[in-house]
């Protein structure tokens, strides 16, 4: 609660509404006991006394009433029916909501319709409508302003519901004995209650204003009882030779509703999800460097990392993700990266090009050079120029990173045409040939499909046609084949490894699975809780690992043709890389770890061709060299 | 060794793109008529490739989905209508995203009292005695309890997952890939807790992946799905290392495996058919080096291969 109001505060203009809306909120309770004139006595020899005259602080209406008074009062009544109205409205409306989106099929589709059908009025006339049958009064308004509301509420309410009951947790509650009716009220009410409030805080302003429009043309509060509306009402006859009348009560109409939009706005931004992660705006084009030193150039490799360190600033917890990354990758080579989730292996692989989302992602220090230009701290356009073009990458999922709305072919066509100055035709032509070198049948009518027309392994096939379509020297590819069956990652890494073999590429490969590692990689680095713990080729690596935790991490790798049995599990978890142990991040989990394992850093020694982080190793790697 | 679950004739089919009124567009046959036996305290492999109706077959066992024909019977009582809480008091469900099993805005003593109360009917204090004693089992604190789902790691929430599942006492498992979204060296921690309660409890488990290696290393039986159906079924120790059925192969040989040259195991331009359009014959013929005519007029039936194997093929592979 306390965080929620710090963030609601942190919105200057919210805090303001908030402060604004307090005052009056209060004055209005406070009504029945301050020494105000009655607000319906009439005294026709004071009528239009202008502000400030004697014993009328605001001056008085067409019938010599206290304005003060009456505004008071009117503004009391006017904010509980807008309350009532809104929690109405949010009550019948989350519940037709909650109900179709749940239930789905031909419920939804009955009540939806419904609900479209009273959203086809404009809704002043519809108010009116339901006004004029019910008649003249304000509970009748009342009615007519919640009835209007409810459409807002029902599909907003419906929408996020539709999302929540596909969700595994529904199923689970069925399993365990719920009913429909506590599963809508137990299980799906606690998720959408953020969204009715956001819904209610964005929409009571309104609902306050429509009361008054009803209320104006005298089909809400009747004569003499006072509120907003029926007081500009009255006023409306006077307003040039007696402005105040008007005034009055139109000034306390914008106080009310500018302040409620604005509080309402800093309520919606705080309880939003995604602004709780500390991401209070859009990522940057490149990522954040923030670095001290520049280490110097060593002059190796095609892509040189040095020293990297990516971190993430959230609040005041910094996230170690990567702490001092160094690799090479020489041309036609292929690296691996494995680690687990949390490792930093992605994090290294898109720090490269800039590609961490700042903020929260921030490079503290390293340098990445492609043929010795270093790419961390390059200006954006330079950046812009080499994506795509000489470092190309490959994501996890096709089916999220190729835009659902256009063609196959126009998104490679426009990776091919950001970087070259072709015609239009000439680029398609080019994307067709692309289609057709990553094996995909039938090019020609394929790059007229959309995403979601292609199974998986052929979307991923035009992921790849998208990181060749400008010939690149280094391809980064993320975890390619993990979504993938068996049998189409199997074509997959068949295909990169031609690929490769073809054209002399580059290959960075991130990866969690060995096996994958052992069919395509010539090195592999193995990562840590931010920090290669041992590189090396793949084979030594994989039939003789130095590092503790390699060796255990691959014992846990049930193989194909073992038969049943127990499986080797390592203890524990991860460390979290906000709080890193001194010493080696393994030996909370190590059975070799001793005394000096845990203090003071341990570096990555060895040779040039195979390097271990350890000072107990399995096999010592200097020999094996 | 008696029956703990048997399926028989298990069959589902979609209607894909049903107006308000009038027939559908198409009919999609996610599974196609099953029959499967489990024995008490034997786990059966369920394996097949993303959109051979695994997940369909698994909802249809616990009665969260209502099959279109056949019937369903757990330990020798037919349950013929789909209903939840009446499944769930034999036969359990562990889900794939640990995470998203867990209701975010409730404790995780709020998640585990539900079947107890809602299933049981029990009281406060045989409750409280009875998440005690399960937490316990599956190796959490009994601190947990009242956090909530987010402030857990993924294998810790799949241990609450079948925490959960075992309160609702069912003696059967259904365990949806129960440990493909874990990293290595969680998922052999849980596949490990998984065998100890089967043996402390009598538990019979139905375990769906599409990691061969690991449903090897956990089954005692193994089913293999191709398009709705089940293609190959026998022993664990069998049915990789003498697949019968040409798609076993070539899943077994799609695997990946440290030092095996890449080459891709089939054609590189094949797909998977149509489920709107399904050709006639086997599902497998267009990918199968085998096939001939007779594959593409007659869909195989299953029949027995030897040593207790059973393949639905014309031309299965020779031992």
């Amino acid at each position: 609660m306390s965080a929620f109001l710090k963030l609601l505060f942190r919105n200057r203009l919210a805090g303001a509404g908030a402060v604004v809306l307090a005052i009056i909120v209060v004055l209005v309770l406070l009504t029945p006991v301050l020494p105000l004139q009655p607000p319906n006595v009439t005294d026709t020899a004071d009528r239009f006394l202008r502000p400030f005259s004697e014993g009328h602080l605001l001056g008085t209406d067409h019938l010599g009433r206290d304005l003060l008074s009456r505004l008071l009062w009117g503004t009391r009544l006017s904010l509980a029916v807008g309350f009532a109205a809104a929690i109405v409205a949010a009550v019948l409306g989350a519940a037709v909501g909650i109900i179709a989106g749940y239930f789905g099929g031909r419920i939804d589709n009955t009540i939806m319709r419904g609900i479209d059908m009273l959203m086809a009025f404009p809704y002043i006339l519809l108010a009116l409508a339901i006004v004029a049958a019910l008649g003249p009064g304000l509970m009748n308004a009342l009615i007519a302003v919640a009835a209007v509301n409810i459409p807002f509420f029902a599909r907003n309410i419906r929408g996020i519901t539709v999302g929540l009951a596909g969700k595994e947790f529904v199923d689970a509650a069925r399993l365990a004995g719920l009913g429909h009716g506590r599963i809508l009220l137990f299980e799906l009410l606690p998720n959408v209650v953020p969204v009715i409030v956001i819904a209610m805080s964005t929409t009571i302003g309104w609902m306050i204003l429509e009361t008054a429009g009803l209320s104006f043309l005298g089909l809400g509060s009747q004569p003499p009882q006072a509120d907003l509306g029926s007081m500009l009402g009255e006023a409306r006859s006077a307003m040039i030779t007696a402005p105040h009348t008007s005034v009055v009560p139109g000034a306390m109409i914008l106080l009310i509703v500018m302040s409620i939009n604005l509080l309402g706005d800093g309520v919606r931004d705080a309880l939003d999800p995604r602004l709780k992660s500390g991401a209070l705006s859009r990522p940057m084009a490149a990522t954040l460097v923030e670095r001290e030193r520049v280490p110097e150039a060593r002059g190796e490799g095609l892509l040189d990392i040095q020293e990297l360190q990516t971190q993430f600033h959230v609040g005041r917890r910094i996230y170690r993700a990567v702490d001092g990354v160094s690799l090479t990758l020489e041309p036609g080579e292929s690296l691996g990266i494995i680690g687990e989730s949390g490792s930093g292996k992605s994090v290294t692989a898109l720090s490269v090009m800039g590609l961490v989302a700042s903020p929260p992602g921030v490079i503290t220090g390293g340098a990445a050079r492609y043929k010795g230009q270093d790419l961390i701290g390059a200006k954006y356009p330079r950046l812009r120029s080499l994506r795509g073009d000489r470092i190309a990458y490959i994501f996890q999922d096709p089916l999220s990173t190729l835009h659902p709305l256009y063609r196959v072919g126009d998104q490679l066509a426009e990776a091919i045409l950001s970087h070259h100055s072709v015609s239009k035709a000439e680029a398609m032509q080019r994307a067709v040939g692309l289609l057709e070198d990553v094996r995909i049948p039938n090019a020609e009518n394929r790059a007229r499909a959309y995403p979601h027309e292609l199974s998986g392994g052929m979307r991923q096939r035009v992921g790849i046609a998208m990181a060749l379509a400008n010939e690149p020297d280094i391809i980064i590819a993320d975890e390619p084949t993990t979504a993938l069956d068996v049998t189409v990652q199997a074509q997959i890494l068949a295909l990169l490894d031609d690929l490769r073999r073809d054209r002399g590429l580059a290959i960075l490969f991130i990866t969690h699975d060995f096996g994958v590692v052992g069919q395509l990689c010539d090195r592999v680095a193995v990562m840590y809780a931010g920090r290669i713990v041992e590189e090396g080729p793949t084979a030594e690596v994989l039939d003789d690992p130095a590092h503790p935790y390699t060796a255990r991490l691959i014992a846990c790798v049930p193989e194909l043709g073992q038969g049943r049995r127990e499986m080797a599990a390592i203890p524990g978890l991860p460390p979290a890389v906000d709080n890193l142990p001194e010493g080696c991040a393994f030996a909370p989990r190590c059975d070799k770890a001793t005394p000096a394992c845990r203090a003071g850093d341990i570096p990555l020694a060895g040779t040039e061709r195979r390097r271990v982080r350890c000072i107990h190793p399995e096999t010592d790697v200097e020999a094996v060299a | 060794m008696s029956t703990a679950l048997k399926a028989a004739g298990l069959e589902k089919t979609f209607a894909v793109g049903k107006p308000l009124f009038g027939p559908p567009k198409g009919l999609v046959r996610a599974v196609r008529p099953t029959t499967l036996e489990v024995g008490t305290g034997e786990t059966l492999g369920i394996v097949g490739e993303s959109g051979c109706g695994k997940s369909t077959l698994a909802r249809m066992l616990v009665g969260l989905l209502a099959p279109s024909a056949g019937t369903i019977e757990i330990e020798g009582e037919a349950l013929n209508r789909a209903d939840p809480a009446e499944f769930g008091r034999r036969i359990q469900y562990v889900f794939q995203d640990p995470i998203s099993s867990l209701n975010p805005r409730k404790t995780i003593r709020q998640i585990m009292e539900v079947p107890l109360r809602r299933l049981h009917g029990m009281g406060r204090p045989a409750r409280e005695q009875r998440i005690r004693e399960i937490f316990d089992s599956v190796n959490l604190r009994e601190e947990f309890l009242d956090r909530y789902p987010h402030e857990f790691s993924g294998g810790q929430a799949q241990r609450i997952g079948v925490a959960r599942a075992l309160a609702a006492a069912a003696r059967i498992l259904v365990l949806d890939e129960p440990v493909s979204a874990l990293d290595v060296s969680v998922q052999a921690q849980v596949l490990n807790l998984l065998a100890r309660l089967r043996g402390e409890f009598n538990l019979t488990y139905l375990f769906i992946s599409h990691d061969l290696a690991v449903v090897e290393a956990v089954s005692d039986r193994i089913v293999v799905l191709y398009f709705g159906a089940v293609v190959e079924s026998g022993p664990a120790e069998r049915v990789f290392s003498t697949p019968r059925h040409p798609y076993t192969r070539l899943l077994a040989q799609s695997a990946p495996v440290p030092g095996r040259p890449l080459t891709a195991p089939e054609q590189k331009d094949t797909e998977l058919p149509d489920p709107l359009n399904p050709p006639p014959g086997c599902a497998f013929a267009n990918r199968c080096p085998r096939a001939t005519d007779i594959c593409r007029q007659e869909d195989p039936a299953l029949r027995p291969m030897g040593g207790d194997q059973f393949a639905a093929c014309h031309h299965p592979h020779e031992v």
